[in-house]
């Protein structure tokens, strides 16, 4: 059984979208549990999955038995058997979670939604464990297509917005499949370890360094790496909120992850920083990154929206991280992949909260969400200072990472970008917090008492109780940090990067 | 040094924390307090059960989790954490009781959300005391400021609101932007955040890069409000007085103050600032804050606000007892954490008293006050004396060992600032008190017979008080613990 | 110049895809109307396909079917040998198979976008749904 969870992670989920679309017509009741099922039966294979490379080190899985280069073949090292845990347990828990809220906001609707849901995890997955780069773009596409249908369900300007990410999004596809088809003419091959192999006597070659760079646009476009994000606060912010919750933590990081894929496994470390020697420009692109998002966030007066543009920061941290060529800064950017999916996923599953709640986000329906949610808004403070980075929430432990990376190779602008974005950070989240804490201000000045407040409308249970989970893994991955690192990050990464 | 592990330290800061659901699920205000009076009471006995230990001149440790190498969530129970964890432990059952009178005295709204703070306030303050490594330290530093912002704004009105932004701006702004890079650049120099009795930098950098390492780390920590990084403290006493009494006079600021002090023995270590010649920096820094920040009581009407700038000023007698580093210099130092704790909060607890009883906040209001609360306003005079360090209070030994100190550093001109500023807080102190008994009352608030505070805040500050005399008498376990440490760190008996 | 145009004759395939291509992004970015910019995305992605077909392309190759399959017996092992030189690389044109439909799945959820946002706006042209969004 466990020799088969490399397929079973991708096949239960892909069988159970068509299963819960067929099911819709007969008992719309059942679509939720089919789901919750499928997505189980995934995260349990993919947990499995990481404790047996822990143990025994890269499992290669042939799919139909057939050997690569021919077949396609399903690599699961290190890397991405974390990735794969990150993005199924976020899956699973976000569609507990959002079960009222999309029964809210989609009525009728479910079955489909649903469906697609399920499908773009499946995308997602897929994307993660495959060793082929061709296979990949397929598995992309699937993942793009499922989220367009899903965020375009959303308020009256989502399926504008969609359409918008929607050509963007093909574009990316597009480069990367470019950036492929050179590969493959000067490797033959689309298998990623093989294309590894055959590369190293062509790294002087023009073509080479095409297919780097155009696969590199490709993939950047997909993860909106400033300034290539203008597509991604709409279409978030306009996407009902259980949509927004699966797809802002976990599309933008699968795509970094892709990218230290490329980097790491198919044009491996020497070429990448050692012959491209574009390491320094694409720091300071991560650099400018980092400072547009935080600006540009502090911009917004709508809760949703900035903290969109906090995501558009945070994958200035990861390129920037993954880009600083040493040890340190790779471990930042991998672990950070982990850490921001998770606190972006409790802030967005705190705002379908107050979505299911309240009418809206902006920031003046907040007024007293306090005394109305206070436990939504306690874990809302737990994402902020994830994300400000307190200890011991995990996003310090990956900040710090990434910091000592910049010092160690001598970028001391990235180190003043993240440390000013963790500033703004904490402008922009008290700044919700302050509206939330204080507003409307009692009558008796300085001196206001219970019965003037409104009284406690906090979402259901079956929102809080997965929340809660998020919050507490926040800070329970933080404080295990050092596991994660020496038993997985430390083997994800190369030997050849010091 | 021997050590042994236990579990205590963690115990020790975890009791208060663990309480906070237990707050918040009572039904009824007794049934809460009467918790947070069992954690403080536990934290207090948790904390006394290790001293014996440490006056043997054992050391205590616990690993929680290692992070990085040299960089674990790790506690170590020395001396002076231990001198840091009595003094506010202790104090912190006083300003329960305090806090009940007072809160209840005014009514105050949202209290179960104040004590659960206040739990939480202190746990971080008990982890800042007992760290093993900077990690540690900035991690407590960082929940302690979180922690207070609620206290801070707990009128939840235009004036708390814009307090708090300033408080966060200070505080948290200066530990992101300066402290954390800090402690990076460290952790890349030595490969360890470790604490040591002679630091860890020594021998790894420059003496530029040491010198804006101590900047960063003295101005990152602006809890400990050295100038100019000390206008969110005058602004954090919107908060009820229980708050400023403890968090403001005693947890908060002296946090700050303990990680400086803390910085400039365990990372940079004595001998490191005398062969850079970086302690007249720190003197001059200090001398600055301890002068102005007389100057500016002196000015202040506003009692809250006077004390808040005198504390500015008397924190700054504790960085600059470490930046003169001679013995007795680092003893007085660490001495004044214990002295002042007690004289300011009792000062503080006044401040609270007269304001539940009368409803004054200014110092112009209170001539003749003396005969309607003699027994708050005799405490006031205690208090006072022992910050100026008059005998017969406490507040005497720490002046005279600074004293000492500047003497045998040589450096008269801090002789000179200390006496001046002697003179200072005298001058701000003592009108008070001399209106309050001894001018014909222009209020008739005070021409009544004698009408104290409830009894919950009255008692506290008469505690606090005769504490700070018997300090003359009894300066144990402070001093022997300010003197072990100091022995531990440079080497010398004194 | 003699340079130039050899090197455009002799890589002729690579330059139609990029002035496909070019055009294509053109539409997208310069076009207005949401359906043209569609119209844009689906010429980009056909330039792709054709770059990959071309890629194929081996000359005096013939279509990549094996005449004689490995059941005819008494045939010399000489025979039996398949000479990769004489056929197209297959593989391009069975991935762009798979690219094509994904192509038509992205070209039926834009169509479905924009009737949607028809619905909403009553038009099709950006400008104008951007004034409509603006004056809520």
């Amino acid at each position: 059984m466990s020799q088969q969870y490399p397929a079973l992670l991708i096949i239960v989920p892909l069988l159970s979208a068509l299963l819960i679309s067929i099911t819709g017509w007969i008992n719309k009741r059942l679509c939720f549990p089919i789901a919750v099922a499928a997505l189980a039966v995934s995260a349990y294979s993919c947990i499995g999955l990481l404790l047996r490379v822990v143990d025994e080190g890269v499992i290669v899985y042939r799919l139909g038995g057939w050997d690569p280069p021919m077949g396609i073949a399903y690599y699961v090292d290190h890397l991405n058997a974390l990735v794969l845990v990150v993005v199924s347990v976020v899956a699973l828990i976000n569609l507990i979670g959002s079960k009222k809220s999309i029964e809210l906001e989609m009525p009728g609707k479910t079955a489909p939604f649903y469906a697609l849901y399920v499908l773009q995890v499946t995308g997602l997955l897929g994307v993660v464990v495959t060793g082929d780069a061709f296979n990949l773009y397929v598995l992309l596409e699937i993942t793009a297509l499922s989220g367009y249908a899903m965020l375009a369900m959303g308020d009256d300007r989502a399926p504008l917005s969609t359409l918008n990410y929607l050509y963007i999004g093909t574009i990316g596809a597009c480069f990367y499949l470019l950036g492929v088809g050179y590969l493959y003419i000067v490797t033959g091959s689309l298998n990623m370890v093989d294309i590894a192999n055959i590369l190293p006597p062509l790294y002087e070659s023009k073509a080479v360094l095409a297919a780097f760079i155009i696969c590199l646009v490709g993939v950047w476009l997909k993860m909106a790496f400033f300034p290539l994000h203008a597509w991604l606060p709409n279409a978030y912010t306009h996407a009902p909120s259980a949509a927004s919750s699966l797809i802002a933590p976990l599309v933008t990081k699968v795509m970094i992850y892709v990218m230290i894929r490329l980097i790491l496994t198919v044009f491996t470390p020497e070429f990448t920083f050692n012959i491209l020697a574009i390491s320094e420009p694409i720091v300071w692109l991560a650099v400018v990154a980092i400072f547009m998002g935080a600006i540009l966030a502090l911009a917004e007066r709508n809760l949703k929206k900035m903290l969109t543009y906090i995501i558009v920061a945070e994958v200035g941290y990861m390129v920037g991280g993954a880009w600083l060529g040493n040890r340190l800064g790779m471990t930042g950017a991998i672990l950070h992949i982990v850490n921001d999916a998770l606190m972006t996923l409790c802030a967005f599953m705190v705002v379908s909260n107050v979505a299911y709640k309240l009418k809206g986000y902006a920031f003046d329906d907040l007024k007293g969400l306090f005394r109305k949610m206070p436990f939504t808004m306690g874990a809302f403070v737990v994402a902020a200072l994830s994300m400000i980075g307190v200890p011991p929430t995990c996003g310090f432990f990956s900040k710090w990472y990434l910091i000592s990376g910049a010092i160690q190779s001598g970028q001391y602008a990235f180190m003043v970008a993240l440390l000013f974005s963790s500033l703004v950070n904490v402008v922009l989240f008290f700044r919700v917090i302050e509206i939330c804490f204080y507003e409307p201000f009692s009558d008796h000045h300085g001196h206001g008492h219970d019965h003037h407040a409104e009284p406690m409308a906090e979402a259901p249970v079956s929102m809080l109780v997965p929340l809660y989970v998020v919050a507490g893994g926040l800070i329970l991955v933080g404080i295990y940090t050092s596991d994660i690192v020496n038993y997985v990050i430390e083997f994800a990464i190369p030997k050849s990067i010091l | 040094m021997e050590t042994i592990t236990s579990i205590k330290p963690l115990l020790a800061v975890l009791v208060s924390l663990l309480v906070t659901p237990l707050l918040v699920s009572s039904r009824t205000p007794n049934v809460r307090e009467a918790w947070t009076f069992v954690a403080a009471i536990a934290k207090f006995l948790i904390v006394l059960s290790m001293l014996p230990t440490i006056l043997k001149g054992t050391e205590i440790v616990y690993t929680v989790a290692e992070f990085l190498p040299g960089a674990a969530i790790k506690f170590r129970v020395d001396s002076f954490g231990m001198l840091f964890a009595l003094v506010s432990s202790s104090l912190w059952i006083i300003t329960t009781v305090y806090s009940i009178g007072y809160m209840r005295g005014l009514k105050e709204h949202s209290q179960t959300r104040y004590f659960c703070f206040f739990a939480i306030a202190l746990s971080a303050t008990i982890g800042v005391a007992f760290s093993a490594n900077l990690l540690t330290l900035y991690l407590f530093y960082e929940i302690l400021s979180l922690a207070t912002y609620p206290l801070v704004c707990h009128h939840q009105d235009h004036e708390a609101r814009s307090s708090g932004r300033k408080y966060l701006l200070y505080i948290v702004g200066t530990s992101i932007g300066l402290a954390l890079p800090a402690m990076l650049i460290s952790y890349n120099l030595a490969g360890t955040l470790e604490f040591g009795n002679q630091g860890f930098l020594a021998g790894t950098a420059s003496k530029p890069l040491i010198g804006l390492l101590l900047f960063m780390f003295i101005f990152g920590f602006a809890k400990a409000a050295i100038m100019p990084f000390h206008s969110w403290l005058p602004a954090a006493m919107v908060a009820p007085t229980p708050v400023s009494a403890l968090l403001h006079a005693v947890a908060v600021v002296k946090v700050g103050v303990f990680s400086v002090v803390r910085v400039l023995t365990g990372v940079f270590g004595t001998d490191l600032l005398l062969s850079f010649d970086l302690g007249s920096i720190i003197l001059v820094v200090c001398s600055f804050t301890i002068l102005v920040g007389s100057l500016i009581a002196l000015s202040q009407d506003g009692l809250k606000r006077m004390l808040a700038f005198s504390t500015i000023a008397q924190l700054s007698y504790i960085v600059l007892g470490i930046g003169l580093l001679s013995p007795k210099g680092l003893t007085g130092g660490m001495l004044h954490i214990a002295m002042h704790a007690f004289g300011k909060i009792t000062l503080f607890f006044c401040a609270g008293a007269i304001f539940v009883a009368t409803g004054k906040k200014n110092i112009s209001e209170m001539i003749g006050i003396g005969r309607r609360m003699p027994i708050t306003m005799g405490a006031f005079f205690i208090g006072a004396l022992s910050i100026t360090g008059l005998p017969p209070c406490g507040g005497f030994w720490s002046k005279w060992y600074l004293l000492l100190g500047s003497l045998e550093a040589n450096q008269m001109a801090i002789v000179v600032v200390l006496l001046l500023s002697s003179f200072l807080n005298a001058c701000y102190f003592m009108p008070i008190v001399y209106k309050a008994f001894f001018c014909k009352p222009e209020d008739s608030l005070f021409e009544n017979k004698v009408r104290e505070a409830p009894v919950c805040c009255v008692v506290p500050l008469v505690i606090t008080a005769v504490i700070s005399i018997v300090f003359l008498f009894y300066p144990e376990p402070f001093l022997e613990l300010a003197t072990m440490t100091v022995s531990r760190i440079m080497g010398v008996q004194i | 110049m003699g340079d130039l145009l050899q090197i455009i004759v002799a890589k002729y395939n690579y330059w139609i895809y990029i002035t496909l291509m070019m055009i294509g992004l053109y539409a997208m970015i310069g076009k207005n109307n949401l359906v043209k910019k569609i119209v844009g995305m689906s010429i980009f992605q056909t330039a792709i396909i054709l770059f990959y077909v071309s890629i194929g392309v081996k000359k005096g190759a013939t279509i990549p079917i094996l005449e004689h399959g490995h059941g005819e017996h008494g045939h010399s092992a000489a025979a039996l040998i398949v000479h990769a030189v004489d056929y197209v690389n297959p593989l391009p044109h069975v991935l762009m198979l798979t690219a094509i439909v994904v192509g038509v799945a992205t070209l039926g959820v834009a169509l479905a976008l924009a009737i949607k946002v028809h619905n909403r706006f009553n038009t099709l042209e950006e400008d104008e749904i951007l004034a409509q969004i603006r004056e809520k």
